[in-house]
């Protein structure tokens, strides 16, 4: 539903958006991505200056403070390669939202020529250069999280597709698995109760289903489920898709 | 402590009512879903094209709302236009007044509790009863509702009995059936001895002047039944261009409303009595309200117009599910709600300018609306324009700091770096700039800054060859 043009894929060079979570806290995410689109035959180029996709000021009403470091996003990932980022909640930013907040500026072009050239990891993978299958093994029971930004876009189905498609992996469903989890940027410090008690819910649901792992292509969602579960004393184990392509890729040894 | 009123009252919800909001929403969500993917291929084709036809409908309410009245006029029906909350309760006080009557028998219509009618009509010495059960329950209890198609969704059965004692109305009983059968007794006789029946309308077709009216009682088949005038109060924005478009917007609204193929009763009402007919209303006055909508048509949220009022949206709702309605202390809540309701508060929107942040931006919203309004889109530009008009946000951080940092790549490594030597965060790097309220329900994970560029640059140096 969210509507998407695309600038046609030519070579298999692209440029990292890894992301400022990743940046900051979650290195082994942005490896395991470089890893992966490496094993894919793709030549991963990591432009320095990038910094974050804007969403944050986006999300909390402060426009001219989001574009601001949007227009610094599109000087850092200019030309023609495509950008890829572990996240679909970045993405989506960068495809939905700053179109929507560049509406009215006269660079708005430029912005929506990177949105058109932007993917989330899973579906570049999968519809952007046809893997079908991940090779290796992963012997685990695993319960993929559907973040919301993926909603309306083809992300969920690619990254299902590549987890069910590794030998040993079992994907398990669980309740209510369309609902959002509670994190929504700043909502989950400024509705602190209600993004809790989403969080919570979340949680309930996915311990029922017993997984070995929670799965997801944003790593934001679950820096808040599991430092939820963490602070509950009941921690529950959240990877990246990327770090479960990569590890299957190694025989299934996880990293956490 | 959370500083957001909307977060507050849900704290403080009992688990009571908490939890028969969220068996009643998740329950009708779940069925509607079902009920749509099995009966359609694709209903998000539909939703799209639903919506484009309620798009075209608003867009050009010049062209129609002329057309409509002229033919109710034509049908023999009075039209009057209204373009405050007053000036429409003023039109139903002044024809209740012409005929004599002082007696109202009204179905629900979401606009009459906008324009807070019934109160209006009581300060004027007119009865105005309420005849949907859930509606007469708020009424004998002075409550508001809570939901837009279920009103009394924050109530259990138990609290309704007493209510229903308390009015005289027979000994305590909960049972669901002897609580219908008692209101029916009750409301038959207020039908036959009221003057005049109100309704609001669910759509109006232009090329007809027909209205289409749904319920699943029967209460507004009686109101218009028994009396001799029958008052329509719509919306503007209700309009629709031709009686064909009704096919798939009928469609939608009961199986996104209730879950229903279609609602038990539809009636289609184009105007009073013809003369060969042996029953029905003398008189048919059908109000126009504006009340703050032409203004939304003029601004960037227009889309929200389109809206059928089906609730779907609240019931898919995850904060809706936790806070319940009235958490959102206007007659619209939910995420429909925390557009329309700030937007017809007019240059008044900063007492309400707080409903559109009340979200995750999840988009369950967008995803589930018959007319594919896309809400999230619309959260956002108030929220835009809350900061714009300086509009004090409790709790939301300042973001100009981080996003000059966000624009200057060389402070932002550096920030990287001495987050990590400190093991501290540097608070106004990542989209967790209000560290306490993280930290005060969730662990947050090591800081681990410029480790990934480290890696990447050692792996990419020719020799010694990549390691980790
Ligand atoms: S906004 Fe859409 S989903 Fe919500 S009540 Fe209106 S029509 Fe229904």
């Amino acid at each position: 539903m969210l509507n998407r043009e695309r600038t046609p894929l030519t070579g298999r060079r692209v440029q990292l958006m890894a992301t400022c979570l990743c940046d900051a806290f979650y290195d082994d995410v942005a490896a395991a991505t470089v890893e992966v689109l490496e094993h894919a035959g793709v030549e991963v180029a990591f432009p320095e200056g990038q910094t974050c996709c804007g969403q944050p000021a986006f999300n909390g009403g402060d426009w001219p403070a989001s574009r601001r470091v949007v227009r610094h996003t599109v000087r850092t990932f200019a030309g023609e390669d495509p950008v890829v980022v572990p996240s679909g909640s970045c993405a989506a930013m960068l495809f939905h939202g700053a179109v929507l907040e560049f509406e009215k500026e006269p660079d708005a072009p430029a912005v929506e020529a990177l949105g058109r050239r932007t993917w989330e990891l899973a579906d570049y993978l999968v519809n952007g250069l046809g893997v079908r299958t991940w090779p290796g093994r992963y012997p685990a029971r695993v319960a993929f999280h559907r973040s919301c930004h993926s909603r309306g876009t083809d992300s969920v189905a690619a990254a299902l597709t590549l987890l069910r498609s590794i030998a040993g992996l079992e994907v398990v469903e669980f309740g209510e698995a369309e609902q959002c989890c509670g994190f929504g940027g700043t909502f989950a410090v400024t509705f602190p109760h209600l993004s809790g008690a989403m969080g919570q819910l979340k949680l309930d649901h996915v311990r029922a289903a017993q997984p070995d792992v929670y799965v997801s292509g944003d790593m934001s969602c679950m820096m808040h489920l599991g430092g939820l579960a963490a602070r509950e004393g009941r921690p529950i184990r959240t990877l990246h898709l990327a770090q479960v392509l990569r590890d299957a890729l190694r025989g299934g040894e996880a990293k956490s | 402590m959370s500083a957001q009123a909307i977060d507050r009252f849900a704290a403080t919800l009992p688990a009571e009512t908490r939890a028969s909001v969220y068996q009643s929403t998740k329950t009708t969500h779940e069925k509607r879903t079902r009920l749509l993917f099995d009966q359609f291929p694709d209903p998000d084709r539909l939703r799209t094209l639903a919506g484009e036809i309620k798009q075209h409908a608003i867009e050009n309410l010049d062209t129609y709302l002329p057309q409509a009245e002229a033919r109710l006029r034509a049908n023999g029906a009075q039209v009057h236009w209204a373009g405050t909350a007053e000036a429409a309760c003023a039109h139903v006080l002044r024809i209740m007044r012409e005929r004599g009557a002082t007696k109202m028998v009204k179905a629900k219509t979401m606009v009459s509790e906008e324009i807070e009618l019934a109160d209006y009509l009581g300060r004027h010495g007119m009865e105005a009863l309420e005849t949907d059960l859930g509606e007469f329950i708020i009424q004998i209890d002075h409550d508001h509702p809570s939901h837009i198609v279920r009103p009394i969704i924050h109530k259990n059965r138990r609290e309704i009995a007493t209510s229903f004692e308390r009015e005289g109305l027979g000994a305590y009983n909960d049972d669901p059936a002897t609580i219908t059968r008692r209101a029916r007794h009750h409301l038959r006789h207020k039908y036959l001895a009221a003057d005049v029946g109100l309704t609001g309308a669910n759509f109006l077709s232009a090329e007809s002047g027909r209205i289409a009216l749904v319920t699943n009682e029967g209460n507004s088949r009686f109101s218009v039944a028994a009396t001799r005038c029958h008052i329509v109060l719509v919306g503007i924005e209700k309009i629709v261009p031709r009686d064909r478009d009704l096919g798939i917007l009928l469609n939608l609204l009961g199986r996104s409303a209730t879950a229903q193929d279609l609602t038990v009763y539809t009636e289609f009402i184009s105007g009073p009595r013809d003369p060969a007919q042996p029953d029905g209303p003398e008189e048919m006055h059908v109000i126009f309200v504006d009340n703050g909508r032409t203004e939304v048509l003029a601004g960037e949220c227009r889309e929200i117009l389109r809206c059928i009022r089906c609730g779907a949206c609240l019931n898919v709702c995850p904060i809706y599910r936790q806070a319940s309605g009235h958490a959102y202390r206007s007659v619209y809540p939910g995420p429909v709600g925390a557009v329309l309701s700030p937007l017809l508060l007019k240059e008044n929107f900063p007492q309400k300018a707080d409903l559109p942040k009340a979200s995750s931006l999840c988009g369950a919203c967008h995803e589930v609306c018959p007319v594919n309004i896309p809400i999230p889109d619309l959260l956002l530009r108030l929220r835009a324009r809350a900061k714009e008009e300086n509009v004090p946000s409790p709790g939301t951080p300042p973001m100009a700091p981080w996003a000059l940092l966000a624009s200057q790549p060389t402070a932002w490594r550096a920030a990287l770096v001495a987050g990590r030597a400190l093991n501290v965060l540097p608070t106004r790097l990542i989209p967790v700039p209000a560290l306490q309220a993280w930290t005060a329900s969730r662990e947050l994970p090591a800081w681990r800054g410029g480790e990934f560029r480290r890696w990447l640059k050692a792996r990419r140096r020719p020799a010694p060859p990549a390691a980790r």
